[in-house]
């Protein structure tokens, strides 16, 4: 095993080597650098530009041994001095903000990937489980239509028709149009009354309760005016909670399992009591590590208390514990976050147009980390939105692809046979089974999430990653293009060989040294 | 299959189907279903008939048919004309203010049906839209075809050298499609525009099809190490074939389904790749027309003239969904795994009136 990954990594090093030697031939013949300096009319100034980006550049030296220099720069990273050269556009070392960039981009697209992923996995195994009904139909018609977007279309798109209708919305005080209302009903309603089986008296009384429901909350917050000032409080969490606590026992154990079910439900009431004393929590002093801790604290407690339930088997107690305290620290967020809405909307940087079509961060945004937070979402909405029409259709067909061929197979039908539950044939047999081939594919897309991000970033204006390479492409700039290159090669090549790992060590039957 | 105790049965459960006691001979089991599907049928009639079947792609296939007799009918090709009266290289003066579009449909803020001179409006030339999208329909077929045809070589090629002969071969060829993966397109269309001078369809599409191979290489690759170990690749073998012939008269048709899925998912890729590096302005740039390149143009109009900006979206979409819904169909008709589960009701059916099920 070890011998293997030490094999692959060196490997993955001369390919990136390799791939680094073609990359840095091919950008010194895209362009010219000295393109610019050609335009100065100052004959002076501009044979002297000319004369130091040529020393800066080494410009003077043949390409192949200048990719020697640029090598013996990145080498340094070894040593701890990392020296990608300079940027023309810039004047600055490329290695200055490339932690920064790495991080916003990472900002960009890990949302939007493990959204994508979880909500494709969710339809792909309801799609499998109604194979070729109604549902499954649109679903399929839908997200192939997503996939034929292009992204720069959908999100030109989203910008007008989402963020300034929004925000026009707002604007005029939030009331919720009629004909939202019963689209909205009448889309949910009919999804539930797909989805559910049974008889057809019990199909439409699911459907048309759904519907009301929907019309009812949304009619509801149309006449408060409930987007202006939003939030929970303690009765719709309190709702939300006992909701998760039977959902999630439903899920991983059967509301059958009386220990798990009180599980659930303890953790589900922790939490709504916790809900008071940790608004003087949030009040004060907040930072994204208090914020991780209390959700690591939370999960511990969930964890706990299904331990303390016990039963046959604690750790399916633990798991729904862990999961429903996951779920309303969740919720609890949530609420707090939109606590912050109504005065970040009213901000004077804001101007009550919350949604942005631009851009990572509100320029001259003073407040508190809630509204720092509500910002981030705000400017993530539409990317991430964009991000996840378009990769969903590509997570659905594959989980639905393997959950149908798991299906298929004999040990089903034996688990089938032998009386164990369609909860338990789904969840435990064939939803674990039909995810190995799906790890692997997630693993690869991590992979190239950094590097694909360049048409995001250029039509919403994040200055990132791609941004690096996508300007210094345009510029003429060697540099920054070769320092996103590297950076999104060696993410690329070690997560290729992560998700070979993940595969062999979620399937037996695959042995490593075969690959 | 016949199933004599289904009369039984019923009289048994008192005319209600309860479904299978275990003492039914011969029941009529999920496995039928599929057998009595393909039964005397050749391995392509199957593929034929499952494909014709799925009716997403079988409309898919209509429409895409449909949208490409239009682009080259309207415009004509090269000196050909068509029956259009504009090229997408006259410039009118515009009809309506600003080029509006001059179709007008019944219910959708027209006052009745008229198509009009300029039907999808006119840019800020004058340039019919309508010509221009025809155009770019054309050179977008153009590059999706030669993109399939180069990639597919490759891909194929290198994926069964590297499959089947495997050891050093297999290390030094699996490693170059590694290299290859890495390096990003645009940064290969960018140095052929400059280099080159290149920004045409040609070069594009010859760009995207030597770089695009990578994935049906791997797959391909897999296919021929399963493939390698069967029996029939040793008969091959012990009957004095050489190894191109195994290779490409044994090995290959079996893996045909893999290749002709991939391609078609290739092309449908394509055609968003050439749109976003047109985005990017590394794709095809005037004076050529694609879709990219139009779409591309127009991003800052929706506001002042959305129909340039829409109508191409309109036609990339159509485009690629219907070759989505094309791979879609191929690979359901060739992956005999991708089988349907047969619900509850047809299993029923099935022991009432065996030789009527229909699935």
């Amino acid at each position: 095993m070890a011998i293997y990954i030490v094999r692959r990594l060196i490997a993955g090093f001369f390919v990136v080597l390799g791939a680094s030697f073609i990359v840095y031939i091919l950008v010194a013949n895209a362009g010219d650098p000295l393109t610019s300096s050609y335009g100065i009319t100052d004959p002076v100034a501009r044979a002297q530009r000319i004369s130091s980006l040529t020393a800066s550049l080494n410009l003077d030296v043949n390409p192949v041994f200048r990719y020697f220099l640029w090598l013996k720069g990145v080498a340094g990273c070894f040593v701890g001095q990392c020296d990608f050269g300079y940027s023309i556009t810039t004047n600055q070392p490329v290695t200055g903000d490339l932690a920064g960039r790495i991080l916003i981009t990472l900002k960009l697209v890990l949302a939007a990937t493990i959204l994508a992923v979880m909500i494709g996995i969710a339809i792909g195994i309801i799609t499998a489980l109604r194979q070729y009904s109604g549902f499954d139909y649109t679903i399929t018609f839908f997200t192939f239509l997503f996939f034929s977007l292009p992204l720069f279309f959908v999100a030109v798109l989203l910008k007008e028709f989402v963020a300034i209708q929004f925000n026009d919305f707002i604007t005029k005080g939030a009331h919720i149009p009629w004909w939202f209302i019963w689209t909205a009903a009448l889309v949910v309603g009919l999804t539930v009354y797909s989805l559910t089986r049974g008889q057809l008296n019990r199909r439409l009384l699911f459907g048309g309760g759904a519907a009301v429901l929907v019309g009812g909350i949304l009619y509801y917050m149309s006449v408060t005016q409930w987007l202006l000032d939003p939030g929970l409080g303690p009765i719709v969490i309190a709702i939300l909670g006992l909701g998760i606590a039977i959902g999630i026992t439903e899920l991983t154990a059967g509301v059958r399992n009386k220990k798990a079910l009180r599980t659930a439900l303890t953790t589900a009431a922790v939490g709504l009591v916790l809900w008071y004393p940790l608004q003087f929590v949030f009040y004060q002093g907040m930072t994204i590590w208090i914020l991780l801790g209390l959700l690591g604290l939370a999960i511990a407690v969930g964890i706990g208390i299904g331990y303390l339930w016990g039963g046959d088997d604690p750790g399916v107690s633990a798991r729904t514990g862990a999961i429903t305290a996951l779920l309303m620290s969740a919720v609890i967020f949530l609420d707090r976050t939109m606590q912050a809405w109504g005065p970040y909307t009213a901000n004077e940087a804001i101007r009550g147009r919350p949604i942005k079509t631009i851009g990572d961060s509100q320029a001259g945004l003073d407040g508190d980390f809630w509204i720092q937070t509500v910002d981030v979402f705000t400017h993530l909405l539409l990317p991430t939105l964009a991000l996840i029409l378009i990769s969903l259709a590509s997570y659905t067909r594959y989980t639905r692809a393997s959950m149908l061929e798991v299906l298929n197979q004999d040990y089903i039908r034996t688990a089938r046979a032998k009386g164990l539950t369609e909860r338990t044939v789904v969840m435990r047999h064939a939803f674990r089974n039909a995810m190995i081939p799906l790890a692997t594919i997630v693993a690869f897309d991590i992979g190239g999430l950094l590097g694909g991000a360049v048409i995001t970033e250029t039509v919403f204006q994040w200055d990132a990653m791609g941004r690096l390479f996508q300007s210094g492409l345009v510029n003429n700039d060697p540099n920054p293009v070769m320092a996103f290159f590297l950076v999104v090669a060696i993410v690329a090549v070690l997560f290729n060989i992560l998700a070979d790992l993940l595969y062999a060590a979620l399937d037996p039957r695959i042995r490593v040294g075969s690959l | 299959m016949t199933a004599p105790g289904a009369p039984d049965l019923q009289h048994v459960a008192g005319g209600t189907a309860v479904p299978e006691p275990p003492d039914v001979p011969n029941r009529a089991d999920e496995t039928s279903f599929e057998q009595k599907e393909t039964v005397g049928l050749s391995q392509a009639q199957i593929v034929r008939r499952r494909f014709f079947r799925h009716r997403g792609a079988m409309i898919s296939l209509i429409v895409l048919i449909f949208v490409l007799l239009l682009s080259v009918t309207s415009i004509g090709i090269g000196p050909i004309k068509g029956w259009w009266q504009w090229t997408p290289y006259d410039r009118p003066v515009p009809q309506n203010p600003r080029g509006e579009p001059t179709l007008s449909l019944p219910f959708f803020g027209g006052t009745g049906f008229a198509i009009g001179d300029h039907p999808m409006g006119q840019d800020e030339t004058g340039r019919d839209l309508f010509a221009a999208i025809m155009r770019g329909v054309q050179n977008t077929m153009v590059v999706i075809i030669i993109l399939a045809l180069l990639s597919t070589t490759l891909g194929v090629v290198i994926g069964a050298v590297s499959g089947y002969f495997g050891g050093w071969w297999d290390a030094a060829l699996m490693r170059f499609t590694d290299t290859i993966i890495i390096i990003p397109v645009i940064l290969i269309a960018a140095v052929a525009g400059y280099a080159i001078g290149a920004s045409g369809v040609l070069p594009v599409a010859i760009v995207l099809g030597l770089f695009l191979w990578t994935g049906l290489a791997r797959l391909v690759r897999a296919e021929f190490l399963a493939l390698r170990e069967r029996e029939f690749v040793d008969a091959a073998r012990v009957a004095g074939a050489s190894s191109r012939r195994i290779i490409f008269k044994h090995i290959l048709p079996n893996s045909v389904g893999v290749v002709v899925v991939n391609t078609t998912l290739l092309m449908g890729a394509g055609i968003l790749i050439e749109v976003g590096l047109s985005f990017l302005g590394f794709g095809i740039r005037p004076p050529d027309i694609s879709l990219g390149s139009l779409i591309s143009q127009y991003t800052g109009a929706l506001t002042t003239r959305p129909w340039l900006f829409i109508w191409p979206g309109v036609f990339i979409i159509i485009i690629v969904l219907c070759i989505q819904f094309i791979g879609d169909g191929l690979r359901d008709a060739f992956d005999p795994r991708q089988k349907r589960i047969p619900k509850q009701k047809d299993l029923k059916e099935a022991v009432s009136s065996p030789s009527e099920a229909t699935p």
